[in-house]
């Protein structure tokens, strides 16, 4: 299994910046790449830990399908929320097209 | 002009009473804001304005004869990442830079039906990521005790706004202590409640299972009116405990005789010494009212950094995914959308931002799950339980806020490391969910304030305000 002290390259970097939708140049590859080994230099200190048999912990206080009545409640002011876009049309969020430009 | 109290709890008596307008307390406050404001940059936005309709309405219903709330009058300033409807919340980052938020956050409105006014929104490190306020997209804040020194973060706006006298008390948001971190660097009083005793509804995400929402106060009572007022049921928010607010303003002068405080005897190194040095005199001042000190460990205490470091980064490469230039905020027009996401996030997001955005999705990725991310949830599990059996033996425990006093401009803000071991007593109770505050305790190097950080188990903020209130007390007697 990858230990949690593993190093970061360059190229893990580029992935995970197109993953999360973040445009970075070369330059910026090699300085994130600086900055987030050191930072993960650090993380190895878990793997001296035996977890084995320990269940995850996701929230502090668990609440499990949280329901209320089912019935109407106001909700926000389309045309406020519509005001706020960046472009909107026909009452909808206008974006660039979706599919068909990459080659 | 007859003279303004210095706490909440003092100007709502007086303004309830008719001694003080809502007004003339507002103008005050104002005019502090308008003497010091371009020195400290506390605020991203002062509403003047509407706080000055709002004071002037809670006059008019004090003429009247109309009940006004437990709040009447006083002024608090809000932090930047909580949505006021038709105010500009921008986090302090470009990509919400001009967004108006079509709602009010459930602190807010509950604030306002309680009577305070708010004077604006204060200055974040950006998305509430960092410890100095220096992440900010629209410049730093500036501690008011020391110009050349970082408030903390990342409310250092909150923070510097109640140490400069801007407002009495002012909102937070804690997720490895950035409302406890700045409290202590700035010499006031900060409080993170239980996970889930205030509505996080309105609160911009950052770290879903770690965010929570307090208040900074000059004095540990108004920290306690505040959160009285704020915590509380929420329907808009499935994580708020299905409970009434508690009270938890008599606690604060309840002493602490016959309770028992924790001493971490595993505490992680990296204090400074004179930080050090105060945290024992907090122990000797709480023994010398009546409590007893109890020796507990904390042996995975350690490792809460690390196990924080993945946890929330990854939370918040899954909760900033929304900033996406389609529905609100920046976005920079590409051929197609994709395109768009990139280099809508490239130029909206500051370089904190991104490497926690980046840590995250790594931490998330295939092949990387069960290293990073799964482990780091198991790790927070050892934490939570060491935590649980300490409780069974103390009541509160005790140990420094921040192991270093304000630090200098410049002096971390290149080395993302240095500035994450900041928080590294304040993290582990985020991971838990539990409650704690700082309560200034005299100072350290260079004569600047130390804060002393009390913990409590959940929904143990009674025993909290007890301690809080009894450190304040003989700090008062100690200076």
């Amino acid at each position: 299994m990858t230990q949690s002290g593993s190093p970061i390259s360059a190229a893990d970097v580029a992935k995970v910046a197109h993953l999360a939708r973040l445009d970075i140049d070369d330059a910026q590859v090699v300085h994130f790449t600086e900055q987030l080994a050191k930072v993960m230099g650090h993380f190895g200190d878990i793997d001296a830990l035996d977890l084995s048999g320990v269940e995850p912990m996701t929230q502090p206080y668990p609440l499990v399908n949280v329901m209320r009545e089912d019935v109407e409640m106001p909700t926000l002011n389309t045309d406020e929320v519509l005001a706020s876009a960046p472009a909107t049309e026909e009452r909808r969020f206008r974006v660039p097209p979706i599919v068909g430009t990459e080659g | 002009m007859a003279t303004i109290p210095t706490t909440a709890s003092e100007i709502a008596a007086a303004v309830a009473s008719g001694a003080l307008t809502a007004r003339e307390v507002l103008e005050a406050h104002l005019a502090r804001i308008q003497e010091r404001e371009a020195d400290i940059h506390a605020f991203n936005l002062v509403t003047a304005d509407a706080a000055r309709a709002q004071a002037d309405a809670i006059d008019a219903d004090i003429a009247a004869g109309r009940p006004v709330g437990p709040l009447a009058g006083v002024p608090i300033a809000i932090k930047d990442n909580m949505c006021t409807h038709g105010i500009e919340t921008t986090c302090s980052s470009k990509i919400l830079e001009g967004w108006k938020p079509p709602y009010d956050a459930t602190v807010v409105t509950r604030l306002r039906a309680a009577g305070a006014v708010m004077v604006g929104k204060t200055n974040l490190d950006e998305f509430a990521m960092g410890s100095s306020t220096e992440n900010s997209a629209f410049g730093a804040t500036r501690n008011p005790l020391d110009t050349s020194r970082v408030p903390g973060g990342s409310s250092g706006g909150s923070a510097a706004a109640v140490a400069a006298g801007f407002s009495p008390v002012s909102l937070g948001s804690d997720t490895g202590g950035s409302i406890r971190q700045p409290a202590a660097l700035c010499g006031v009083v900060g409080v993170k409640p239980t996970y889930g005793l205030v509505s996080r509804y309105g609160l911009v995400a950052y770290a879903s299972s770690l965010d929570q929402i307090g208040p900074f106060a000059t004095t540990v009572a108004d920290a306690a009116l505040i959160t009285e007022v704020i915590a509380g049921h929420d329907v808009m928010d499935s994580t708020s405990i299905p409970q009434d607010a508690p009270s938890l303003v008599g606690a604060v002068s309840q002493g602490v005789t016959g309770m028992r405080i924790g001493r971490v005897v595993d505490l992680p190194g990296g204090a400074e010494p004179e930080v050090s040095a105060r945290l024992d005199a907090a122990f000797e001042a709480l023994a010398a009212a009546g409590a007893t000190i109890v020796d507990v460990t904390l042996p995975s205490l350690g490792y809460a950094l690390t196990a924080y470091y993945l946890i929330a980064p990854a939370e918040a490469s899954s909760n900033l995914a929304r900033f996406d230039g389609v529905r609100y905020g920046l976005r920079v027009n590409a051929v197609d959308t994709n395109a768009m996401y990139g280099a809508t996030r490239a130029a909206g997001f500051g370089d904190e931002v991104k490497r926690r955005i980046m840590l995250g999705t790594y931490a998330l990725s295939a092949g990387y799950y069960d290293a990073y991310y799964g482990k780091a949830l198991k790790v927070r599990r050892l934490i939570a339980q060491d935590f649980d059996k300490a409780y069974e033996s103390v009541d509160t425990i005790l140990m420094p806020t921040s192991p270093l006093v304000a630090f200098k401009f410049g002096e971390k803000a290149d080395d993302p490391m240095s500035m994450y071991l900041c928080d590294i007593y304040t993290i582990p109770t985020n991971l838990a969910g539990h409650p704690a505050m700082s309560v200034p305790f005299g100072t350290g190097a260079h004569g600047l304030p130390v804060g002393i950080q009390v913990l409590a188990p959940a929904l143990g903020e009674a025993a909290m305000f007890r301690v809080g209130g009894a450190l304040e007390a003989a700090a008062g007697g100690a200076q």
